[in-house]
């Protein structure tokens, strides 16, 4: 068991290489010298110098002991990711964010998991009938409508016409009175797709033998949804949730945005905005740890759920 | 001899073999609801062929292609019906199907307009994802070995970062570059960033493919015959994977014109004419001043064609690999 998870996680080193690469390609050698963004139009030959001096643009890419190639290995390792455009440190800028964009995904998060997952097992035991075509139609109709479109008209109806939740996060206020309708825009938005899946899932299980037999034996339709069919359903689903985790910490940033909620996804696109490549490079950075980690964590979940995987 | 002589008296006739494709299709042709959905995605493809060529040709009589042209007071309520000056000064009675917009343009042109961006960005990005993933997915699945692991180091690292984060980069990146003496502004950075991200799904798809058919009789065949490698993965293993290819494709198609939204909101999208995203952006702040129709066009809009994009996905992968059937 530990050989195997000390395997695994051997096997991300390769992949954390992979993304320090990718990032410093896209931001240092693509992306390159900001130093004129961030002086401004009228900014004389002597600041832009001192600039392209401070955030180290002048040394060499390659090729020497201090090259920007190093110093990019050498912060991400270290997680010292230095400052932002805006002189603050990133890594408080980050701890900073993290609580708010956890108090709006983890309620949605669980919200549609419960939600989804009871609904599914609901309609893959009534399939064929009309009540299965209606909701897998309403799936996908609500998957076809964009996600912007969601926020937009659920904040301008909800928000500003009927005056039922606040239209922007209010620190002042309660969290659950702020946090509330992007929750709930969330969920509504994020459920057609996950209905499906888990749909999908549920009606592979209830075609199984064993389901026949749990029923010919005379077990009660709760007993078998329940103790049987979700138990088995388990594998994929736990794939499904786990890998989904990171991006909670990511947070929806489009909600983010949209009702002013100081997270981490506001962070990334401001920082998008604003071109600040450092801090896009060190959220990057941290977000591929956390997959990495959870990527992991399924294997051995998996293994854990399911008694007939071995530790190879 | 014989023996086959006295099957075919028993089933008195043979019926002449169907390929795989006339098979789907005369399956496909019996749902009701995937004809439709073909149908409407025929319909939003001619549209985008007519504007282009409206534009290209620059025809004055197609009045439904001039998007730019303004045709009436600005923010004109949809049906409702004002009174016009044209320009040889008579007056005229209109009234606009969607409104027009804060420039009084009519809202329905631009709607229409916006289909040949959005299907253009879409398309461009399905073709550069497909000429990435597909060859090289077949070629990791083919030779395994070192090049395998080669790829999957680059599918696992792509995979590593979460993929809207990629595509923004990708488009902050691309955006106002001159790369080989092309300038990347507009729509071409946006399909640019979203097909230079997107062949990792394809990729995995299709080399998990090669691998299971790799030892199949017609393969070893193949080789038996003296085909070379290059041959064999072309003319021989991927046409048998082509199915696979165009399922993903028609369901990965609603992703790319979803995702052009939310680069127009970030403001790395189109920004001289009209497309979907773009009238989502802007309509976000008209919203405030109870100006809703331009929003709902271009949502009802993209609402229309990824609905029959999915159905016709599903009902696709349905008809032509029953295998990956669902119900």
């Amino acid at each position: 068991m530990i050989t195997y998870i000390l395997r695994r996680l051997l096997y991300t080193i390769p992949i954390v290489i992979g993304v320090l690469l990718l990032t410093f390609f896209l931001f240092t050698v693509v992306g390159g010298d900001i130093s004129q963004q961030i002086a401004g139009k009228n900014a004389d030959a002597q600041t832009i110098a001192e600039i392209r001096h401070e955030y180290g643009f002048d040394k060499p890419l390659f090729w020497s002991l201090d090259s920007q190639f190093l110093d990019h290995f050498k912060k991400a390792l270290t997680f010292n990711f230095g400052r932002a455009l805006d002189r603050e440190k990133i890594s408080e800028k980050i701890l900073r964010g993290v609580g708010p964009s956890l108090s709006l995904t983890a309620p949605m998060f669980f919200g549609t998991l419960a939600i989804s997952i009871s609904l599914s097992l609901l309609v893959a035991f009534a399939r064929g009938t009309w009540l299965d075509v209606t909701v897998v139609v309403l799936c996908v109709a609500g998957m076809s409508i964009p996600y912007l479109s969601f926020i937009i008209f659920g904040q301008y109806f909800f928000a500003y016409k009927i005056g039922a939740f606040p239209i922007m996060y209010m620190p002042e206020q309660s969290m659950t009175y702020s946090l509330a309708l992007p929750i709930l825009i969330g969920i509504a938005a994020g459920l057609g797709a996950n209905l499906r899946f888990y749909r999908t899932v549920m009606l592979d299980e209830m075609r199984s033998d064993y389901v026949r037999t749990a029923f010919a034996k005379g077990l009660s339709t709760p007993k078998v949804l329940f103790k049987h069919v979700l138990k088995n359903a388990m594998i994929p689903i736990i794939t499904n949730v786990v890998l989904v985790i990171p991006f909670l910490v990511l947070g929806s940033f489009l909600l983010e945005r949209f009702f002013g909620i100081p997270g981490l996804g506001s962070l990334m696109i401001e920082a998008f905005a604003s071109r600040d490549y450092f801090i896009i490079n060190a959220m990057t950075f941290i977000f591929a740890l956390l997959i990495c980690f959870f990527t992991v964590l399924t294997d051995i979940c998996y293994a854990l759920v399911d008694p007939r995987i071995q530790f190879e | 001899m014989n023996k086959i002589q006295s099957t075919n008296l028993i089933t008195e006739e043979i019926l002449p073999g169907r390929s795989l494709w006339a098979d789907g299709i005369r399956r496909l042709r019996k749902r009701p609801l995937a004809m439709i959905c073909f149908v409407i995605m025929i319909l939003y493809g001619g549209l985008a062929v007519f504007e282009f060529a409206a534009e290209l040709a620059g025809w004055e009589k197609a009045s439904v292609a001039h998007w730019n042209e303004i045709t009436g007071p600005s923010y004109q309520k949809p049906f409702a019906p004002y009174e016009w000056i044209k320009e040889d000064g008579s007056k005229q009675i209109r009234r606009e199907w969607f409104g027009t917009d804060f420039l009084g343009r009519s809202t329905f042109r631009r709607t229409l307009y916006g289909a040949k961006t959005s299907i253009t960005v879409a398309l461009c990005a399905s073709l550069i994802s497909l000429a990435i993933g597909v060859p090289l997915g077949a070629i990791a699945g083919y030779f395994r070995g070192w090049i395998d692991d080669l790829v999957l180091w680059v599918l696992s690292t792509l995979d590593t970062i979460p993929y809207i984060v990629l595509i923004m980069a990708f488009a902050v990146i691309l955006r106002e570059r001159t790369v080989f003496g092309l300038h990347l502004r507009g729509i071409t950075a946006v399909y640019l960033a979203m097909g230079l991200t997107s062949w990792v799904g394809i990729c995995r798809l299709i080399r998990g493919e090669i691998i299971k058919r790799k030892e199949s009789e017609y393969v070893l065949a193949a080789r038996a015959t003296g085909c070379s490698n290059r041959r064999i993965i072309f003319r021989h293993l991927l046409p048998n994977v082509f199915h696979i290819i165009i399922i993903n494709l028609s369901l990965r198609f609603v992703g790319f014109i979803h995702a052009e939204v939310i680069l127009s909101f970030l403001g790395l999208g189109e920004t001289d004419k009209p497309s979907w995203g773009a009238m989502i952006d802007s309509a976000r702040a008209e919203l405030a001043r109870d100006v809703w129709w331009e929003m709902t066009a271009a949502t009802a809009a993209i609402f229309l064609l990824s609905l029959a994009l999915n159905l016709f996905g599903d009902a696709l992968r349905d008809c032509l690999d029953p295998k990956l059937r669902v119900d």
